[in-house]
């Protein structure tokens, strides 16, 4: 039995800098895995190559089976992904948005419509039906592109920054929706808001400089700190790693 | 084929989402109104035609597709729509034609709007309307060459205003390719065959027997492998740029 998600020597250069070096792990279904890292760690980059949006210098993911880059359409069936920074065409209505989406992934007349109906449930999003994408507030727009992800139920959900931009109580049901979800999918979220680790993740990886520092349940990288606090860990961690300074490490807390 | 027409829907309503598309088609009716009557002299030449018409739709489409293109690619890479676009389980064929079919059809809706001249010309007298039919067909593959070019250089910029002047640029060069003023350039130096080929890529030469209304085989296909090679650039320098 493969796992849902199997990522496998995932290597990423630009010009002569690496920004992901070797990356390897498996999701199995019914796992949440928190990315974690500071900015410019490879995390974007990572989910890019996993989504078949960046061709990975070296290395595949396979998902449910399809390897990205010899099955490409297969793979991107199974998978439901949230963009950074939660993009959708701003002159398309949230319905009208939403059911091009659900047509393109093979959905027709009432079964599309309950589809959307559904993943718009889900978010939240009824209120904005017919509004236009562009005049909608930051929170509303990622509940668009969170929609818009998990409208097919697929087995691998890939999440850039699920929460970024959200005030506290949307923090909340987002977290919650992925909890929801979690039962039967294998999740990736990245994330720099170490509370959220706790709030939703089964297993965290901290990655610097494209390659991974840490792999293990929230509970086993507290114990990689003396003081059990997750701020610290991921200080300790990062910074213990990068020796020359010149990855933002400086941004890690902030 | 289905994605194709989803895709093409879309961005067809974008067109109509925005003012753009109204603009553009009151534009084009005007300018091409304007020219015909005014610069063509239609009513003055005392022939039931549409010849004074086609023959300025060369430079209508230099200056009106590069409108049209230019938001093709740009607009999805400078919003970074274009990462949703192209994880959704679609082929970069189908993204790029649907992309291209939609803005030509968008072309073919504002080429049928102009039946008005060809109500005019009917009424005044008895003009062969196969030729006008043949002519309609004929402007509508040089737009297709014209959009495919466009939508080429689109994919290559997050910028609008740089994909609009660019394209317009490019698509002056390949309208003048046959005629002396750019062939004497290449007469001083370069060898006959040289000359000969540049010649052979002038819109305006593969046109002027189309606006006469005779489509040779040899101008369709010219305009069919420019569409499809243009396309064909515009997949490849999308999956490049894609990223940047």
């Amino acid at each position: 039995m493969t796992n849902a998600l199997s990522v496998r020597g995932l290597v990423k250069r630009f010009g002569p800098k690496t920004a992901v070096d070797g990356l390897s792990f498996e999701v199995a279904a019914g796992e949440v895995l928190g990315f974690l890292g500071p900015n410019g760690a490879g995390k974007s980059t990572t989910m890019k190559m996993i989504c078949g949006f960046l061709a990975p210098t070296a290395g595949t993911a396979v998902i449910c089976g399809h390897d990205v880059l010899e099955d490409p359409i297969a793979a991107k069936r199974a998978l439901g992904y949230l963009p950074e920074g939660a993009p959708a065409y701003p002159d398309m209505t949230t319905i009208g948005f939403l059911e091009f989406i659900a047509g393109v992934r093979g959905y027709d007349g009432a079964e599309r419509r309950e589809r959307v109906a559904g993943a718009m449930a889900k978010t939240r999003l009824e209120e904005v039906t017919h509004q236009p994408i562009e005049t909608l507030s930051k929170g509303f727009k990622r509940r668009v592109g969170l929609a818009q992800a998990l409208l097919h139920e697929p087995p691998v959900l890939i999440l850039d920054e699920p929460t970024d931009g959200l005030d506290p109580n949307q923090k909340f049901e987002v977290r919650k929706l992925i909890r929801e979800m979690a039962a039967d999918k294998a999740i990736v979220i990245s994330t720099h808001i170490l509370e959220e680790v706790d709030a939703v993740c089964s297993r965290a990886m901290i990655i610097a400089r494209g390659r991974v520092l840490a792999d293990d349940t929230p509970d086993g990288l507290r114990g990689l700190a003396p003081s059990g606090n997750l701020d610290d860990v991921f200080r300790a961690v990062t910074t213990g790693a990068v020796t020359t300074g010149t990855v933002g490490t400086e941004a890690a807390h902030a | 084929m289905r994605n194709v027409a989803l895709i093409t829907r879309r961005e067809l309503r974008g067109y109509f989402a925005t003012p753009l598309a109204y603009i553009f088609i009151v534009i084009f009716l005007v300018l091409a109104g304007a020219l015909t009557f005014f610069l063509g002299g239609l009513l003055q030449r005392g022939q039931a035609d549409l010849q004074p018409f086609f023959t300025f739709h060369p430079w209508l489409y230099l200056f009106l597709v590069p409108a049209l293109s230019m938001r093709l690619w740009a607009e999805e890479r400078r919003t970074g729509t274009i990462e949703l676009f192209l994880t959704l389980p679609i082929t970069m064929g189908e993204a790029v034609i649907a992309k291209f079919l939609a803005a030509w059809v968008f072309t073919a809706i504002a080429l049928a709007l102009t039946f008005p001249l060809w109500i005019t010309v009917n009424l005044l007298g008895n003009p062969d309307n196969g030729v006008i039919l043949a002519s309609y067909i004929g402007s509508l593959l040089m737009a297709g060459a014209f959009l495919a070019v466009g939508s080429m250089i689109s994919a290559a910029t997050k910028n609008q205003v740089i994909a609009f002047v660019v394209t317009t640029a490019v698509l002056f060069v390949f309208a003048l390719a046959g005629s002396d003023f750019v062939l004497e350039a290449f007469r001083g130096w370069a060898p006959a065959m040289v000359v000969d080929i540049v010649a052979g890529f002038g819109f305006l030469t593969h046109f002027q027997a189309i606006a006469r209304g005779v489509i040779d085989l040899r101008d369709a296909i010219f305009f069919g492998s420019t569409i499809a090679l243009a396309l064909f650039a515009n997949a490849l320098i999308v999956d490049l740029k894609k990223a940047d």
